[in-house]
């Protein structure tokens, strides 16, 4: 220890970022210090727009198109990468400093095999030759624990799962041994089940090859996994830094106490339904096909006035396919949904405008559920026009009353496009744009997975609002199960299309479960750091996660 | 000469080389010339290289020996006329900034040097189509008496032309200049209304194919397909074949069955885009969410789809209406087109185009039919310009 400042690999003073847009450059990173040691991981987060991705791509002494370093330095093991040579940076980049983005599939080039891109990287910068190279990929592979490590990289990146891809990127990303590597949200897109295993394997291989990491991530849980220390950012600005446990345990500031205290948000439970009452939606022995592929078998379930219920299980289980028989957008073959005791016509075109007011639904994503062209007073307006008949003055007025219903001032909103808004802001158009029909029940399909968690639960508050005052039923659709744990009454566990198991949520929170109930909830990450370890000594490797899931 | 061509090639390799070299030592290394790769320095020598010859050139089309001076004529007029236009362009483009709303003052701030030359094109091309009539100083089939044919454009008694008809006169002594005007009346005017019918039957075919989907979708693309087999101008020569022996029988002009029959052949085009948009954005949950509230057809088409479709099919429409224009020229130059007496640019180039033989030894007198080819080309480009500029603002592409 008697030469520190050697062990520093990435070193960034008083990094000032702007970016460009109205012909104007604003701010983006307002003068952020990082020091980064070697073989250390540092956690990076922050709601959106924060800056996280910006100030990772930095640390590589890389910009975007239309983003400017305008102050400070950046210095990776010595090398100052803002006046380092292009020559110099490309001899870096890939070899010396890897990235993993958010999303496999976007960044894997679709035409050729996952080893051919694989081996790309040693061979252009002459680490390895080709054939040395394509073995040590499946080695990495082997390491990474995907299935069939040896033929696996013949596949092209259509033929494997999102989490294998996202872990061929990662040996990808290995590929050279980099000293450094930033993970740009690996696994924000990933089911909870896939993304313990991703996370194993991304521990594991970093910690075997002594590599450091820059882990960027919104999701806290993940981060505690993960990091040996974490930074949290704030509109540009560092809020504060501490290592992993100091940082849980004894947050210093206020904003980032208000991101721990998200998980705590929990309602109050509500009494037992009445044996006799009629659900408002009742789902009975519902079978259902894409084609002739059989997607949903004899699900059923009931949903009564005033409660919520939440559909859990990872993609591809039939959630949404149950939410489309709902909505008589995909009639089943068999089996029927009653509203209010009352049997639906299967398919949409034959319902009424009563009944299709009745049931309304907010989507996952708000930007492609807002039509971009509208104003948030047209979007708003239609329903109100289209099912109440309001015109002119009085439609403005249920229009403003809705927008304040959604805690947005009317005068400031309605006029906005919904590309002015922010993403938890779009979302509460989409509430607000199916309360305006006054239905009794609203799906809600993965509404908050793609928000950050504070503004996911801004949301959260408002929907179990608007529900106390106007008796609204929800189908809450998610995988998230700290999303249910805030906001369910009932669960309804799913998979492969078939209901798994059922009940008030205080009894699927307590064993004994079904096995697959019991692996989504180990799943879910928590606050403490060595919860993985835990985890892992636990159950073993071979018993997490999807591997796990293909035993049963 | 290709030695002599080679040679130069290769000596400017070394240049491009000392070039960079220079400008590493002279600037300390600035990342501009640090970072500059071997190719972009050639680049540099190379356009240095081709500017000098240019203006060698320029030089020698002004010579006072005509037989150099012939010989460089038309690069004198291009390298003139480009610059006259980029000045043009650009104090339309600075009277744009200062003048007008917030909102159209932005648009110029952002505008390329390109878009602005586009736009004062077609601006001045749209005022003298509408307001051909008091321009043009004669009518367009008029045969002006004790007038020769044949004056040769450019206005010097001395060279055959005469100052009252600056641009001269054909050959039946009709004066070019006003033909020119109503040119772009006639031809500009009929292709506009064509591309709009187009867009009008493509458009609304289009957009229904992709929201019903289903039989009616495959019946419309495979009939598109169909008419798209058949090469479009053969095709187009045929129904006007057919058509010009209708039009008299049935007392409608011809000009009407060519406006039609080329609208319907466009409109396969726009066909096939305006599905393809309307595909990529009926399967946005905006629509699903307007579908389930209940609403009808007409207003998923025309106010949830269409408005997400403008950008792509605006652009189109600029380029597919050039194609229009070419292609009534093109009729026109085969006879079938716009019919005499009336003006029009393709026609007009098919009867002055025995003076391009000239061109070697008297260039003024080849102009007469470069006139209207170059009115053409000219539109063609501008259209072209401007479309680029609205495709890259709406793709959103950074510098």
């Amino acid at each position: 220890m008697t030469d520190e400042t050697s062990d520093i690999l990435v070193k960034m003073r008083g990094v000032k970022m702007e970016g460009r847009s109205d012909e104007t450059w604003s701010p983006i990173i307002n003068g952020v210090d990082l020091t980064l040691k070697r073989g250390e991981v540092l956690g990076l987060i922050g709601e959106s727009g924060a800056g996280k991705s910006t100030l990772g791509l930095a640390a590589m002494g890389y910009t975007r198109d239309g983003v400017r370093i305008s102050e400070g330095t950046v210095e990776f093991d010595g090398i100052d990468l803002l006046k380092a040579s292009a020559a110099t940076k490309r001899d870096l980049l890939g070899k010396r400093i890897a990235y993993v983005a958010q999303s496999a599939a976007a960044s894997f080039n679709p035409a050729h095999k996952l080893l051919d891109q694989h081996v790309e990287g040693p061979v252009q910068h002459g680490v390895m030759g080709r054939n040395e190279s394509a073995q040590d990929g499946i080695e990495l592979y082997e390491k990474l624990r995907l299935p069939n490590p040896d033929q696996i990289g013949f596949r092209y990146p259509h033929q494997v799962s999102g989490g294998q891809l996202q872990r061929c990127m990662t040996a990808m990303a290995m590929s050279c041994r980099p000293d450094l590597i930033i993970f740009d949200e690996p696994t924000t897109a990933l089911d909870v089940t896939t993304q313990i295993e991703v996370l194993a394997a991304i521990r594991d291989i970093v910690d075997q090859f002594n590599t450091a990491a820059i882990y960027i991530t919104h999701d806290l849980a993940v981060v505690a996994q993960m990091a040996d220390q974490i930074k949290v950012l704030l509109k540009g600005d560092e809020v504060e830094t501490a290592d992993t446990r100091t940082m849980l345990a004894a947050p210093t500031q206020e904003y980032t106490k208000s991101l721990w205290a998200v998980r705590s948000f929990e309602r109050p439970t509500k009494p037992v339904v009445q044996s006799d009452a009629v659900p408002v939606i009742r789902v009975e022995n519902v079978d259902a096909a894409y084609g002739t592929v059989p997607v949903l078998h004899d699900v059923s379930f009931d949903l009564h006035q005033g409660r919520t219920v939440a559909v859990v299980g990872e993609s591809g289980s039939g959630k949404s396919t149950t939410a489309r028989c709902i909505t008589g957008l995909l009639p089943p073959k068999s089996g029927q949904i009653m509203l209010d005791g009352q049997t639906l016509p299967a398919d949409y075109k034959k319902r009424t405008k009563d009944q299709l007011r009745q049931v309304q639904m907010i989507y996952q994503m708000a930007d492609t559920a807002l039509n971009p062209r509208m104003s948030i007073g047209q979007i708003i307006a239609r329903p109100v026009e289209f099912y109440l008949g309001l015109k002119g003055k009085e439609k403005r007025r249920r229009v403003d009353a809705l927008l304040e219903q959604i805690e947005l001032e009317p005068t400031q909103y309605y006029h906005r496009l919904p590309s002015e808004l922010s993403g938890g802001q779009k979302q509460r158009i989409g509430i607000a744009r199916a309360l305006a029909a006054e239905p009794k029940f609203i799906i809600c399909d993965e509404v908050t997975s793609a928000l950050d968690q504070l503004v996911a639960e801004g949301i959260l508050r408002l929907l179990a609002r608007l529900q106390d005052e106007l008796q609204l039923t929800y189908m809450f659709i998610t995988h998230d199960l700290a999303t249910v744990r805030a906001i369910a009454d009932e669960v309804v566990v799913m998979k492969d299309g078939r209901v798994v198991e059922q009940g008030p949520k205080k009894e699927m929170f307590k064993p004994p479960h079904h096995p697959y109930t019991d692996l989504l909830l180990s799943s879910v990450p928590e606050m403490d750091p060595d919860w993985l370890t835990n985890l892992l000594n636990e159950r073993g490797v071979d018993n997490i996660g999807d591997a796990a899931v293909d035993k049963m | 000469m290709i030695v002599w061509t080679a040679i130069a090639l290769v000596v400017m390799l070394g240049i491009a080389w000392a070039f960079r070299f220079a400008g590493q030592a002279v600037t300390g290394n600035a990342p501009k010339f640090r970072d500059m790769p071997f190719g972009v320095a050639y680049g540099y020598v190379l356009g240095v290289f081709v500017l000098i010859w240019l203006v060698w050139a320029y030089l020698q089309g002004r010579s006072s020996d005509p037989a150099v001076a012939n010989k460089f004529f038309f690069l004198r007029i291009a390298i003139e006329g480009l610059i006259i236009f980029s000045i043009a362009a650009w104090i339309f483009r600075l009277f744009g900034r200062s003048v007008g709303t917030a909102w159209s003052r932005k648009m110029f701030r952002s505008m390329p040097l390109t878009a602005s030359f586009g736009i004062l094109t077609i601006i001045i091309y749209a005022i003298f189509a509408i307001f051909a009539g008091v321009i043009a100083p004669y009518g367009q089939e008029q045969i002006i008496p004790g007038v020769a044919a044949n004056i040769i454009p450019g206005g010097d008694p001395a060279m055959g032309g005469n100052p009252e008809f600056p641009l001269g006169t054909d050959q039946i002594g009709r004066d070019i200049l006003s033909r020119l005007i109503y040119g772009a009346q006639n031809t500009v005017g009929i292709a506009f209304a064509t591309t709009c019918l187009a867009f009008l039957l493509g458009g609304s075919l289009g957009f229904l194919a992709a929201t019903l989907g289903g039989w009616l979708d495959q019946i419309l693309s495979r009939a598109v397909d169909v008419l798209m087999a058949i090469p479009s101008l053969i095709f187009a020569l045929l129904l006007m074949t057919i058509a010009s022996v209708w039009a008299p029988e049935l007392g409608i002009p011809l000009t009407v069955f060519m406006v039609i029959i080329i609208a319907v052949i466009d409109s396969t085009r726009v066909f096939r885009l305006a599905r393809a948009v309307g595909q990529n954005i009926v399967v946005m949950d905006y629509i699903e969410a307007a579908k389930l509230r209940g609403e009808g057809l007409g207003y998923l088409v025309f106010k949830e789809i269409l408005p997400n479709a403008t950008a792509p099919l605006l652009a189109e429409f600029g380029l597919r209406f050039c194609f229009v224009f070419l292609t009534i020229a093109a009729l026109s130059f085969l006879g079938v087109g716009i019919q005499p007496p009336l003006a029009d640019w393709g026609t007009m180039v098919r009867d002055l185009g025995g003076f391009v033989n000239f061109a070697a030894f008297a260039p003024l007198a080849a102009t007469a039919p470069l006139l209207a080819a170059g009115a053409i080309a000219l539109l063609t480009v501008a259209v072209n310009f401007v479309v680029d500029w609205m495709l890259h603002k709406s793709s959103g592409l950074k510098e």
